[in-house]
């Protein structure tokens, strides 16, 4: 167990590295001069701001040099300057990951509580009609584009039945909660302004239901085969025996032991989340770090770009050694190094 | 999928409009003359659904190859040969995972700049890794059985090893990996048009038919037509994949 963490936090470091090494042939690798990906057209024309630029980046240095100085400049948290916001790309996206964080943990819940739901209905009415639909229901979840779900989804909420309130985290005329954790929905309970909680998630759920959809049929698959897999047990056939409810087996006994192998697709479900939240922030104007790299791609915004991805890869390899832990430990079964042998 | 297979293919003989070309009054809600109605420019929407199939489906079958070969040879090498190459392709594939492939999709097109093709090899880029460990862990069991043992012993040399005795019996897997993956790259290259990286228009790309379609978020009709096609394109391959697993899973029986 002990050796398994430590070789898994030992690999980090490189694997960070060789996340950066890609950032470093990205930025070198466009048609343009690396430094338009630095700075951006419009500062491109200014002499003296593109010699300070090129001092700085040690653009006129030896390849090896500029990688190193690259690293150094990453590492002190300078991912250069967006050419959109003309904001320092790191601020941009401290700014907006709150907004991301949210989104993405809603769509979690949403989505594995669905996916539980479904995935139990499914096992309990195996091979019937239910089971057929659930997974049907799942698998269009999966298939379907977020950006056309989500469009969809607020032709019909929002203009048609005028349910809920249209894109953004809050309402047009409202001000934006006071910035504690940059998370509005837990913003707005500390500061105890309930009104503007009810608003908050009604802005929350219509992106964050159609982003959840997107993995309940990881969740509901891995449910289901689990649950089958525990009912057949010996310990469901005694509960049975000794009189326990139907429901009492399904949620007490059989549930509880079915989500262990559930808890390993989580961050298996994270990498589809990230997917997804970065096209539906675009439909909803969702003020995260998704709508942030999908308007830096339109602009053909480099530094941006190449930032969020820097950090993307950066928070997919914590997440996934995260989980990865978190699975060891929940479960002794799992043979470690299996795994990370491969 | 084989409707739409046979669409792409014979689409052009019987459309009844051009896709790029206007066929009526713009923005026209769906009616008798045009079937999905037609978009800002007056352009038939179903006619343009019909023809991105020729789109998609092309540039799926190119990345999912591209993948293949790529990821296959360099996988079969790590397996074969060991040492540091096996060490060098799977760091590579280690890093290539770390990113959230849309994200890398992302800063590679726009590193190459936007438009299908480069697009398709940013897709590449972010596909092979899963060939390169299918094709090693394969290799690698292979390498042990007897047959391959039996043909060393014979003084058969590495090359005719490699080709005759273990990469004839890799493909199935490989096969099935590729067809669960088809829906996945239609996907992303959607997004990837979606955001303004892949096709350029005119291209009746549905991507980029979805991304006009919440320009003109009132007309319901311009994004109906490609979301539909990408839905039940992607939910064939779904199908397809969910009935292979089971097939070759018993477990998820």
């Amino acid at each position: 167990m002990r050796a398994y963490v430590t070789r898994r936090l030992l690999a980090m470091p490189f694997l960070l590295l060789g996340v950066i090494t890609v950032a470093f042939i990205l930025s070198h690798f466009t048609q343009a001069d690396p430094l338009t990906s630095i700075l951006g057209d419009r500062q491109m024309s200014n002499p003296a701001v593109v010699e300070a630029a090129r001092e700085r980046w040690g653009l006129d240095r030896p390849l090896p040099v500029q990688y190193g100085i690259y690293i150094k400049n990453l590492l002190s948290g300078d991912f250069g300057t967006s050419f959109r916001t003309r904001q320092p790309v790191a601020q941009d996206l401290l700014v907006r990951l709150p907004a991301t964080l949210e989104l993405v943990i809603a769509a979690m819940i949403l989505g594995s509580a669905v996916g539980i739901a479904l995935g139990v209905l499914a096992a309990r009415f195996q091979d019937t009609a239910i089971d057929n639909i659930a997974r049907l229901f799942a698998l269009i979840g999966a298939s379907a584009p977020v950006f056309w779900t989500g469009l969809i989804v607020l032709y019909v909420f929002t203009v048609k039945l005028g349910w809920l309130p249209g894109p953004g985290r809050v309402g047009g005329r409202d001000v934006a909660p006071e910035f504690i954790t940059g998370m509005y929905t837990l913003d707005t309970l500390i500061a105890g302004d309930f009104d503007k909680f009810g608003s908050v998630m009604a802005h929350l759920i219509l992106p964050a239901s159609v982003l959840g959809w997107t993995v309940t049929g990881i969740v509901s698959r891995m449910v289901r085969a689990s649950m089958l897999d525990v009912m057949n047990q010996e310990y469901i056939t005694a509960a049975r025996a000794k009189g326990a409810g139907e429901l009492r087996i399904l949620f007490n006994h059989a549930l509880r032991n079915a989500l262990i192998p559930t808890l390993t697709i989580l961050g298996f479900t994270f990498a589809y989340l990230i997917t997804g939240a970065i096209l539906t922030e675009a439909i909803f104007s969702w003020p995260g770090i998704g709508s942030y790299a999908v308007s830096a791609s339109r602009g053909l915004d480099q530094p941006a770009i190449i930032g969020v991805t820097i950090v993307g890869g950066a928070a997919f390899l914590i997440i996934n050694l995260l989980t990865d832990i978190a699975y060891a430990f929940v479960d002794p079964r799992v043979k470690l190094g299996a795994r990370a042998a491969t | 999928m084989l409707t739409w297979v046979v669409i792409g293919l014979s689409i052009p003989l019987w459309a009844p409009y051009d896709p790029t070309m206007l066929a009526g009054p713009r923005l026209q809600p769906p009616g008798s003359e045009h079937w999905l109605g037609t978009d800002a420019l007056g352009r038939d929407v179903f006619t343009r659904t019909l023809y991105g199939v020729r789109h998609s489906l092309p540039i799926a079958a190119a990345v999912i190859f591209g993948a293949i070969v790529i990821g296959c040879t360099l996988g079969a090498i790590a397996g074969f040969v060991g040492g540091i190459a096996d060490e060098f392709v799977m760091r590579s594939v280690d890093v290539t995972q770390s990113f959230p492939p849309i994200l890398l999709a992302m800063a590679v097109t726009a590193s190459l700049g936007p438009g299908l093709g480069n697009a398709a090899i940013a897709m590449v880029i972010v596909w092979w890794p899963i060939y390169a460990r299918l094709m090693r862990a394969q290799v690698l069991g292979l390498r042990e059985r007897e047959h391959v043992e039996a043909a060393v012993a014979s003084g058969a040399g590495p090359g005719r090893v490699l080709g005759k005795h273990i990469l004839p019996l890799t493909w199935s897997p490989i096969i099935v990996n590729s067809t669960m993956d088809f829906g996945q790259v239609i996907l992303l290259a959607a997004s990837l048009s979606f955001i303004g990286l892949g096709a350029v228009p005119p291209t009746p790309e549905w991507g980029q038919m979805i991304s006009d379609g919440a320009l003109h978020f009132y007309r319901w009709w311009i994004a109906a037509g490609p979301g539909l096609a990408i839905l039940s394109i992607v939910l064939g391959f779904n199908f397809l994949g969910d009935g292979l697993r089971d097939i070759l899973d018993p477990r998820s029986k």
